[in-house]
Formats: structure tokens, C-alpha cells, sequence
């Protein structure tokens, strides 16, 4: 009962550090995606190039987070930026990187060799091929791996607390460090429910995105 | 690095700028700097070991069993919603798994060992789960079909089927594992975190380096060791990797 | 008209180079199906998709309607040109209507034409316009979505079509539908097309002509029934099978064998009479009555006109079956050997006997090609090299 009085009291300061929270990892997914998408497109053109990046985002995604912010703390302040938003947000922006770029090359590699040969039979040119049949048959695929990167960076961006990032983190590191289980505790309830939350949200979100023909054949499949 | 796969003259440039760049921390200091950590660095690092090795091997042992029950027939319909419940689980941030854990326990290696615990329970006990599911019921239906009884069926035809995506579960459970287990020195159970975060507090480069870089090569090495281990141990019918 | 010009083409493998398709030189005339026929691995596929590009020729040259399409572009050309797989390659994202509708949309059609088209073909592949153009591939059948697949192809009235076993993933029943649908669609439309096949019964059916592939070679290119009837070498005559003289039953209408001799008789005649015409004839068995129109009303049997006495109408016995001029004569064999009997009386348009169809007649139609010697048989279009 003591949480929820916390919690009712501090309600401007949550939603305040809760919109903090969506909005850094919200950017750097963004962004994330913006670069990944084309990269994944790109890498279906060449089978070794693609192992080669898809390796080197996975090695990255194997770092720890925390252990990736110790490292680009040094680096980052030779601008003066060693703590705070910027190492959070570049971190999320490579952890976003092997889902995002992996579900994009799966997704556009495992388009039926059938449909390619039919679509260029029909004389699409290779920017029409991708435009009218193979993005949108990847689309649900590709949102996967952004949801699955916001959710991962979700925990992520949690942990940036401790470098000054901001976010809902900051509540469990103040949490811990006051010995304020009121804090901490409402802390972790925050962001478990945002991951939920935005988890669910996106999945609707992909589901609305997935072509009507294709949604149809999952049904009766 | 791969320094043999380099080409030429970018071989060289690369083998002279380690040169260099060992020049430059021998006369700043740097490396006596990290020297003094070795044995911190040591200690840390066996008990990081440790925290993984308990929290994931009680993981494996509990998720494996938990996914094959799940998965018989029997369980079908509370199954379903289980692991609803479980993929809900397994997005919670792992911080806020060891900080909830923490409030209900307290402080020291107990809590770490179980937030952790739960943090990698859940990946692989879905994807045995699912690894299960997943084979082909023409397979099953052959296995009956020839007078297997549900044991043999299980151990012959659908772990060995399976297998291969309950490493990919146990590499995953195992990476977020690793990754979490530097938050394990908050609720003071130690571990190479203990480097980073005081190296951050104090604003102390070195510190954090020797804090982070081996957790970033522990965690490179223990996946590359499972892929290793996934590679040898799935039978080779069965295994993508070695198709 | 399509024209191949010394076409080829030499796959590079980590085995050596690996001539798929050598130097293919034939001309599918105008409005007709050539069907490229041969085992797999044979240089039929290949050879098709090398006249859209699909895969790019070697060396050598495709004319269409006597244009040299070496120059065009390689888009332009597809869409040019009709093009239905066997995997159909429906784009499961895109409603029927979308689909069909996709190379005049890619052509720059303004919306309403090709809305409008694309009723018209849905009317031609007799599927419902109001019920499936809004619908999508996965809620349709095989056979409906193959039946769009050949919409989408004729969407823009292309001149020539390639098909690559467009009816090979159809279970056998809607196949033969699709078939004769496809074949009278043929008619009124008048498409040059090339048709890869592998099996030559289909081969039979659909096509004017059928060039037969071995080894990337072309090695036989003729019409079905003188494919059949002179195979140009052991490989071609074991390729359509020891039971080619029956596939031949396929082409051949029962006008083309149908004797006009027959006698009759009519119901007011005695058995007497009957009797003396059988003898007349020459007949084994039975003599058929007609009535004053020369409908086939029943027979008399040789046994019962020879030990009866009485007016044929009184003893008429049924008439087990009569086949049409337009029958082929694998119908008139099945008819024959189904009921233990060796001729059958045909009929024309109004139901009239015109005449009858023998077992002797056919065997001696078909056998006259077969007899060593006679060299007409082998009139190819092209001269192939060997």
C-alpha cells in the first residue's frame, strides 16, 4: 500500500521519466531502423557480405550492455559526451542493428523464388520487384525485429540509468543505492509493464501492417 | 581479429598500428595502470563464472524438464496459456527481474543467483518448448507407427529433433546471463560489475575497462562455446550449421 | 509468330560449362500452341526462358512477329509478352483483381480500362468477377488460382505467351478442365504460345505442334499425330512409349474413318429381309433398324432373323451405342472394348446414321502411317539437325 501511495504521489515524475524512456529508445529504434532496413536489402545481394554483417551484429549484441556503456564512456568523452543520452542511444542503436538487419535480410531472402520469377515475367523492374512484392511481403517480418529490438531496449535503455541517461531506470538505481524499496519497486513494475505494454502494441501494430492476403493465409493455414 | 584473413598492404597497416598503439600505452602507463587490477580483475571474474554457472546450470536443468512436460500431449491446454505467460515473462527487463528479486529477498548472492535464474529459465524452457512442438507429426506418427513406447519416441525421435533449437535457447539464455550478471554486484552478490560501476562512479577509465572488456570477451567466448558445443553435440541430419 | 535463331545457352558449373540449349533454330507460326516437350534436364525450360530473358541467352536470336528483340529492353519485353509457371507466383499481397491487373498497371493503363479488363478476363476464365476480384490467392483452389495465373498473363492482350507446365501442379480432374477451357479460350484468342510439358498426352491435346528435346538439342519438331506416327529416331519413339499408336486414337475423329456403307433396315421389314441384307452385307452379328427419319431405333440380331419369323419392329433389340462424327476414336475403341463388339454406328449433328465406324477401319487408319516406306509421314516444319 505504501507503493501505491509512492506511486500516486509521484505520478507527474514516473510519466515524466516513463515518456523520457520511450522517447530514447523510441529514437534510437528509429534510427536503428532507418539504417538496418536498407543494410538488411542490401545484404541479400551478396551471400558473403550478408554473413560477414550479420556475424558482426551478433558479436555485438553479445556484449553486455553495461560492459558496451564501460567502454564507450572513455571513447565518448574525447567529445565530452562520455555520459548521458548519447551512449545510450548508440547502444541501442546497435543492438537494434541484428534484429532489425536480420529480420529484413530473412524476410526479403525467403520471398518464393516463384513470386521473383513471376514478378520479373511480369516486367518489374528490380526497384518495382522490391517496391510491389517484396517489401510488403517482408513487412511483417521486418516489424518483428523491431519489435523485438524496442522490447530488448527496453532493458537496455533501464540500465542507462546508471550512466545518466535517464528513464525509468533511474527509480531502481535510486532505488538501490537509498535502500527505498518503494522506489525500486515501483521502478521495475514501470518498466516490466512498458516492455508488456509496447510489446503488445507493436504486435498489433504488426498484425494491421501484414498484407491482407497474406494474414488471410495464415488463418487458414 | 583475424589478422591472417587481412589482405596486403592493409595487413600491414593494421600490424603497425598495433605496434603503435602498443608504443603509446607502454610510455603513458596505461598498461601498469590495468596491471594493478589483474588480481581484482581475476577474483571478479571467477566469481562472475560462478554466478553464471549456478544461475544458468539450475536454469537448463529446471527448463528443459519444465519445457518437455509442457509439451506432451496431456498438457496441451494449460500449456498454451503457460507459455503466454512465459513470453510475457521474458520481456521484463532483466534489471528489473534482479530488482524485484532483490525487494523480496534482499541483498547478496541468493537473490542474484534466483533473478538470474528466472531471467534465463525462460528462454529455454520456451524454446524447448517450442523445439518440441515443432517436429514434424509425420515423424511422431512414424515413431508410434514402428511400436515406439513415449518414452523412446521422446529420447529418440523428438529431443534429438529438437535439439538443435533448444541450444539456439540455451545460447540466447546464457548470453542474457552473462549480460546480467554485472547488475548482480547492485544487489552485492560481486562479479566483474563491481569494476564497471565503481569505475563509472569514480570516473576512473581504467577501472571500468578492466571491468568491461573482459565481461564483453567472457560473453563472446561462453557463446561462441555453446554454438561450439550445439555444433558438435546436434546430430548432423538435424543441424542447420553443419548442412 | 515466334522465331528462334541459333539459340543457346552454356551454363558455366563448378563442373565445366554445360550446353543446356544448342544452337535451337524453329518458328512457332502465328495463333498456334507449340508444346516443348522432353524429360527433365532436356533444354525445354531453358529454351523458353531464354525468350523472356528469364534466363539470358548465350548467343543467338528471338523474333517476335518478325522483330528482332535482341534490342528491346528486357522489362518492355516481359511485359510484352504472356508468362504463366507452375508454381503460379500469385503475389499472395495483392487481391485477385491487383493481380490481374498488374502488368497494365505497370504499363501505365489509366484505372478504369483496366478495371474494366480485368472483369472481361474474369468473364474468359469463367470465374465470378463480383465474387473473387476482391478476394486474395490463399482463399482461392489450385486450379482457380492457375486460371488467374493465365488472366494475369493475357491481362495486356500480349500477342505471344510462354507457359512453363502451367497445369502441372493441378490435380488430374480440374487439369483436363483448365485444359479444354484453356483451349477454347485459345480459339477466340488466337495467342502464339510456347508450352514447356512433360507429359505427352498433354502435349497431344494441347498442342498444333510439339518439339521434342533431348540433351539441349532439339531433336524432333512436328505436329502431335506425325510425332506419333514417325518417330525420327529410338530416342523418340521410346520417349512416347510403347502405347503411342493408342495415344494417336486421341487425334483422330471418327470422320475421318467412318465408313457411309451401312445397311439398314426399317421396322415395317420382315425378319426375312433382314436376314438377306445381313447375308448382303456380309454382317457377323446384327443388322441396324432405323425409322423414317434414320434414327437408329434398335437391332436385329443374325441368330434371331434366322430362327424367328415376324416384322423387324416387333423383335427390335437395343441399340448398345452410337458415336458422333466430332468423336475421336479413343472414345469409339473405349466403346468397342467395353462392350465386346467390333463396330459401332455413327450418327450426325440431328441424331440421322450416317454411317459406320469398324475396328478393321481404325486399325487399318492408323497402321497406314506406320507401314515402312511411306515417307510422307515425316513432314517437320523444320529441319532438324541429328
Amino acid at each position: 500500500m505504501e507503493l501505491i501511495q509512492y506511486a500516486l504521489d509521484n505520478l507527474d515524475l514516473l510519466g515524466a521519466r516513463m515518456l523520457e524512456h520511450i522517447a530514447l529508445v523510441g529514437v534510437a529504434v528509429g534510427i536503428a531502423t532507418l539504417t538496418g532496413v536498407p543494410i538488411g536489402i542490401a545484404i541479400t545481394k551478396n551471400e558473403k557480405l550478408a554473413k560477414g554483417v550479420l556475424y558482426a551484429a551478433s558479436i555485438i549484441v553479445t556484449i553486455p550492455s553495461i560492459a558496451l556503456f564501460g567502454i564507450m564512456i572513455p571513447v565518448l568523452s574525447l567529445i565530452g559526451q562520455g555520459i548521458g543520452y548519447l551512449p545510450a542511444v548508440i547502444a541501442v542503436l546497435l543492438y537494434s542493428q541484428l534484429p532489425i538487419i536480420r529480420n529484413t535480410y530473412t524476410a526479403i531472402n525467403n520471398v518464393d523464388p516463384a513470386l521473383r520469377e513471376a514478378a520479373r515475367g511480369v516486367g518489374m523492374s528490380q526497384n518495382q520487384r522490391l517496391r510491389m512484392v517484396e517489401i510488403p511481403l517482408a513487412v511483417p517480418v521486418i516489424m518483428a525485429g523491431v519489435r523485438t529490438a524496442v522490447v530488448l531496449n527496453i532493458g537496455v535503455m533501464a540500465i542507462a540509468a546508471y550512466i545518466g541517461a535517464g528513464g525509468l531506470g533511474t527509480f531502481i538505481s535510486r532505488g538501490i543505492s537509498q535502500s527505498d524499496p518503494r522506489q525500486l519497486i515501483a521502478g521495475a513494475i514501470a518498466v516490466s509493464l512498458l516492455a508488456i505494454i509496447v510489446d503488445f502494441a507493436l504486435l498489433a501494430l504488426q498484425k494491421r501492417l501484414t498484407p491482407l492476403g497474406m494474414e488471410r493465409a495464415a488463418e487458414t493455414a | 581479429m583475424p589478422i591472417q584473413s587481412l589482405k596486403g598492404g592493409f595487413r600491414l597497416l593494421v600490424l603497425v598500428a598495433i605496434f603503435f598503439a602498443g608504443v603509446w600505452t607502454q610510455s603513458s602507463g596505461v598498461i601498469g595502470d590495468f596491471l594493478f587490477y589483474l588480481p581484482d580483475v581475476q577474483f571478479l571474474a571467477v566469481q562472475h563464472l560462478w554466478l553464471t554457472v549456478l544461475s544458468g546450470g539450475l536454469a537448463i536443468v529446471v527448463a528443459i524438464p519444465l519445457g518437455v512436460v509442457l509439451s506432451r500431449p496431456s498438457m496441451a491446454r494449460v500449456a498454451e496459456s503457460l507459455m503466454q505467460i512465459l513470453n510475457i515473462g521474458t520481456t521484463i527487463p532483466t534489471l528489473a527481474v534482479l530488482a524485484l528479486s532483490m525487494s523480496f529477498l534482499g541483498i547478496g548472492t541468493v537473490p542474484a543467483v534466483f533473478g538470474l535464474f528466472v531471467a534465463t529459465l525462460l528462454p529455454i524452457a520456451r524454446n524447448t518448448y517450442a523445439g518440441l512442438k515443432g517436429v514434424s507429426p509425420a515423424l511422431m506418427e512414424a515413431a508410434a507407427g514402428i511400436g515406439m513406447s513415449p518414452a523412446q519416441r521422446l529420447f529418440r525421435v523428438e529431443l534429438p529433433n529438437a535439439l538443435y533449437v533448444i541450444f539456439a535457447g540455451i545460447r540466447t539464455a546464457l548470453t542474457i546471463n552473462i549480460g546480467t550478471v554485472p547488475l548482480a554486484f547492485l544487489i552485492g552478490a560481486g562479479g566483474l560489475g563491481e569494476l564497471i560501476f565503481t569505475g563509472i562512479d569514480l570516473y576512473d577509465p581504467v577501472m571500468m575497462l578492466s571491468g568491461a572488456i573482459p565481461t564483453a570477451l567472457l560473453a563472446i567466448v561462453v557463446d561462441a562455446l555453446i554454438a561450439l558445443i550445439a555444433f558438435l553435440v546436434v546430430p548432423r541430419g538435424v543441424n542447420p550449421s553443419r548442412a | 509468330m515466334i522465331q528462334l535463331d541459333n539459340l543457346t545457352k552454356v551454363f558455366d558449373t563448378p563442373k565445366g560449362a554445360v550446353t543446356a540449349a544448342d544452337n535451337i533454330s524453329m518458328e512457332v507460326p502465328a495463333g498456334e500452341i507449340c508444346i516443348l516437350l522432353g524429360p527433365s534436364g532436356c533444354g525445354k525450360t531453358t529454351t523458353l526462358k531464354m525468350i523472356n530473358r528469364i534466363i539470358r541467352p548465350s548467343s543467338g536470336k528471338v523474333f517476335i512477329n518478325g522483330e528482332d528483340t535482341t534490342g528491346l529492353d528486357t522489362q518492355d519485353l516481359r511485359r510484352n509478352i504472356g508468362y504463366v509457371i507452375q508454381q503460379i507466383g500469385l503475389f499472395p499481397n495483392m487481391t485477385i483483381e491487383d493481380n490481374i491487373s498488374v502488368v497494365p498497371r505497370l504499363l501505365g493503363w489509366d484505372k478504369t480500362r483496366y478495371r474494366e479488363r480485368a472483369r472481361e478476363h474474369m468473364d474468359m476464365i469463367a470465374l465470378d468477377p463480383d465474387a473473387f476480384l476482391k478476394r486474395y490467392p490463399s482463399e482461392l483452389s489450385g486450379g482457380q488460382q492457375q486460371r488467374i495465373g493465365v488472366a494475369r498473363a493475357l491481362a495486356a492482350d500480349p500477342p505471344v505467351m510462354l507457359m512453363d507446365e502451367p497445369f502441372g501442379a493441378i490435380d488430374p480432374i480440374n487439369r483436363a478442365v483448365i485444359q479444354d477451357e484453356f483451349l477454347k479460350m485459345q480459339q477466340e484468342l488466337k495467342k502464339t504460345i510456347m508450352f514447356v510439358s512433360h507429359d505427352i498426352d498433354e502435349a497431344i491435346k494441347m498442342g498444333d505442334s510439339v518439339a521434342v528435346f533431348r540433351e539441349g538439342k532439339l531433336v524432333q519438331y512436328s505436329t502431335p499425330d506425325d510425332l506419333l506416327a514417325a518417330p525420327q529416331n529410338d530416342f523418340v519413339e521410346s520417349f512416347l512409349g510403347e502405347d503411342r499408336a493408342l495415344k494417336r486414337l486421341n487425334l483422330v475423329r471418327v470422320r475421318e474413318v467412318v465408313s457411309d456403307d451401312i445397311g439398314t433396315v426399317s421396322p415395317g421389314d420382315t425378319l426375312e429381309t433382314a436376314l438377306a441384307r445381313i447375308d448382303d452385307y456380309g454382317y457377323q452379328n446384327a443388322i441396324l433398324v432405323v425409322n423414317d427419319k434414320r434414327q437408329p431405333v434398335g437391332l436385329i440380331s443374325r441368330a434371331l432373323a434366322r430362327t424367328t419369323k415376324g416384322f423387324c419392329r416387333d423383335h427390335l433389340q437395343n441399340v448398345s451405342a452410337t458415336v458422333s462424327l466430332d468423336d475421336d476414336l479413343r472414345k469409339v475403341a473405349s466403346l468397342m472394348f467395353a462392350q465386346d463388339i467390333t463396330w459401332l454406328p455413327c450418327v450426325d449433328a440431328k441424331g440421322r446414321v450416317c454411317g459406320q465406324i469398324t475396328q478393321r477401319a481404325m486399325t487399318h487408319h492408323l497402321g497406314s502411317r506406320f507401314r515402312p516406306g511411306t515417307t510422307d509421314a515425316s513432314s517437320s516444319h523444320v529441319a532438324t539437325e541429328e
